[in-house]
């Protein structure tokens, strides 16, 4: 028999009850709750008369739509004000820990559970949010869920599920200095296509991968979902460990050596088989930017925006045509042309402390360009800020006339009040570059933190490789 | 959950690959506290338009045309909801009279989300799909009547399409099924595997 796959050893360990046919009720350990959705679901136990499982596992936190400016006054909006004070009510109706707006803790919730280690290897993880994916980077199986899969969470601690094929994505070689995780990721996505995970639980492997960071890992597997696929993940090592040590969810002294020899057999056993092996090898990639309005829609720095008659299919061809209306590019134009009106530094994608790091080491001595109106700089937490801010790079961002904000999700999808006008073009270190994503009208490239910041002080995009 | 058996309607022809949920329903619709009421909202950017602060329809956009305005069945490409995993999508879908979208292949949230809606989704061979375009083209107007208990969408001049479906996605539309009270007869199972689990990883329960 073949060995088993990080992934197969997830699911094994979280098997409740299986059905003949395969379906299974799969135990949940972590349910992260943010305020966008989740009213119907508590509005749903209440209905019911239902209470919570097991309050311990739950954890929530505002993030969607809470202002990035001095938060002091509330929020203004009066329909975002009780979205977010409906999710305080809930929390303390029912019991559950929550992280509120003023909570030096509170930030974007992909970000905050690693952040606290409320995220462990061997976890399933689950959040009424699809780049729930993320914490998979932690050895972790953790996908994203509906509103009734919320309820149903809340209601039983478990979920039912097919097991998903299995797709390992292995990377050779090395990444040059100046290129990232994200352009990693929007690689493998171009490579793949937004379908091509689709039905799979994919593992990011190999010595590329080992060498990233968490911080990077989790950029990784957050946009797992961006190709389609529900869960990504990667196998736990010493970094794993390191990274977890003194987390203050983590366990204590008293746990914390049975839990690393827990941790350190979930990787994927050396004969094990996947049902599909993606390889790539690392010096092949340059930093990427996305020209278009899916993920997929992605090149080289050094590339060119392509000409739809060269699309492998007449759907494909029709969907580039529509997507470069919308962006307003032409064929043939070089993407170093491409000139932006905003910059958005932040997400679940790219607002950790090394991602404010790389920001900061191109905005360093540095200045915006005149031709874009702004660049926003949004920390993924208040951990993040405030470590950001004994380093200093809060200083480096505001004399290259960056705007330093309070945390959350901010301009990814603009839930708040930063958002783009119609017509304008961003590039942004986000997840998503669906038409109107942003705000509406306005226009997404998706770029690496280094390549966002490398943009606002030249104005276009260039190539981080070549930064002086 | 309504539970479903047929559905007959005009065929929707929404000619698109990758219909992210941001576009079938945009973020400033996600303030809502409530599941209904969405419909009016469904796919806002495209059948609209924003004139002095006031929606008007966009006469281009499918469901703004004759004999496509109150259409129960969508046709559709590809990869239809990826992106967000917002239930507000198949809530959009269904509150403005969506039952069931047919096309080659469906996201997984939002596959899951529109079981839990009582939408039902049709996966065809992509051959079929494009067929389909061809003849919605050809005729317009072209119905459709699925039947679920059957597996089988039969076009209106006659054709018939057999399709696939997980047994217990089918037996959940048939019968409008709460999941969560099927799931608490296995409270005992649920327990069981709990006890064991803070036994082994006690390190994973905050209370004790
Ligand atoms: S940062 Fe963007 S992608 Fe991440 S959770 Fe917030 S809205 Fe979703």
């Amino acid at each position: 028999m073949a060995g088993q796959t990080l992934y197969d050893k997830l699911w094994m360990q979280h098997k409740v009850f299986a059905e003949r046919d395969g379906r299974t009720l799969l135990y949940i350990d972590r349910h992260l709750l943010h305020e966008v959705t989740s009213p119907q679901a508590f509005s749903g136990l209440r209905n019911a008369g239902r209470k919570v499982w097991r309050r311990d596992a739950n954890i929530a936190t505002a993030d969607h739509n809470v202002p990035t400016t001095d938060r002091s006054a509330g929020i203004s909006d009066p329909t975002s004000r009780l979205q977010v004070e409906t999710l305080d009510r809930n929390c303390a109706d029912f019991g559950i820990e929550e992280f509120g707006m003023m909570d030096p803790r509170q930030g974007i919730v992909h970000v905050i559970a690693p952040e606290q280690g409320l995220t462990l290897p061997g976890m399933t993880v689950v959040c009424g949010d699809s780049h729930t994916a993320t914490h998979g980077a932690l050895g972790a199986l953790a996908f994203g869920i509906g509103t009734t899969e919320v309820e149903h969470v809340l209601a039983t601690q478990c979920l039912w599920a097919r097991k998903s094929k299995s797709m390992r994505v292995w990377i050779d070689g090395e990444l040059f200095p100046g290129v990232g995780a994200k352009d990693l990721v929007l690689a493998i996505i171009g490579r793949i296509g937004t379908a091509g995970g689709t039905g799979y639980a994919i593992e990011f492997s190999g010595p590329v991968v080992q060498n990233l960071s968490i911080e990077g890992r989790m950029t990784l597997c957050n946009m797992a979902i961006e190709a389609g696929a529900r869960s990504g993940m990667v196998a736990v090592d010493d970094q794993t460990v390191e990274y977890l040590r003194d987390r203050p969810f983590a366990p204590d002294s008293v746990y914390w050596g049975r839990a690393v020899s827990a941790w350190r057999t979930l990787h994927s056993d050396d004969d094990a088989v996947f049902d599909r092996d993606v390889h790539l090898s690392g010096n092949q990639i340059s930093p990427q930017v996305t020209w278009g309005t899916s993920p997929e829609m992605v090149t080289a720095i050094e590339g060119c925006v392509p000409d739809p008659k060269t699309a492998p299919d007449a759907v494909r061809r029709q969907a580039w045509e529509n997507a470069q209306r919308y962006m307003d590019l032409t064929p043939g134009m070089p993407i170093m042309d491409i000139a932006v009106d905003r910059v958005f530094i932040g997400s679940c994608t790219n607002a950790r402390i090394e991602d404010l790091r790389e920001a900061a080491r191109i905005a360093r001595n540095g200045r915006k360009a005149d031709s874009v109106r702004s660049v926003l700089v949004v920390p993924g937490s208040g951990l993040v800020k405030a470590q950001a801010e004994k380093e200093g790079l809060d200083e480096i961002f505001r004399q290259a006339g960056f705007e330093w904000r309070e945390p959350g999700c901010s301009m990814c999808l603009a839930m708040n009040a930063d958002r783009l006008e119609p017509g304008e073009r961003c590039a942004a270190t986000s997840n998503r570059n669906f038409e109107g994503r942003q705000g509406t009208g306005g226009r997404t490239h998706l770029v690496s933190p280094a390549m966002a910041a490398a943009a606002a002080i030249a104005g276009h995009f260039v190539d981080v490789r070549n930064w002086k | 959950m309504e539970a479903f058996t047929v559905v007959e309607s005009v065929l929707v022809p929404l000619d698109r690959a990758n219909v992210d949920t941001d576009a079938i329903i945009p973020k400033q619709f996600l303030k809502t506290l409530s599941r209904q009421g969405l419909g009016q909202y469904l796919f806002y950017d495209w059948r609209y338009r924003e004139q002095e602060s006031h929606m008007v329809p966009n006469p281009g956009f499918i469901l703004n045309q004759d004999p496509y305005r109150n259409g129960r069945i969508l046709l559709t490409r590809e990869n239809f909801g990826c992106g967000s995993s917002r239930e507000h999508a198949p809530w959009a879908l269904a509150d403005y009279g969506i039952r069931a979208i047919v096309a080659p292949g469906f996201a997984e949230i939002f596959a899951n989300n529109c079981v839990q809606n009582g939408i039902l989704l049709v996966s065809l061979y992509e051959a079929d799909v494009e067929g389909l375009f061809r003849k919605t083209a050809a005729m317009k107007g072209l119905s459709a009547r699925i039947d679920l208990a059957e597996q089988i969408l039969r076009t209106g001049d006659g054709q018939v399409y057999p399709f696939h479906m997980d047994p217990s996605v089918k037996h959940k539309l048939l019968h409008g099924l709460d999941d969560i009270q099927v799931t608490l007869q296995y409270q005992e199972d649920i327990r069981a595997y709990e006890a064991g689990r803070r036994l082994q990883m006690p390190w994973l329960f905050r209370e004790t």
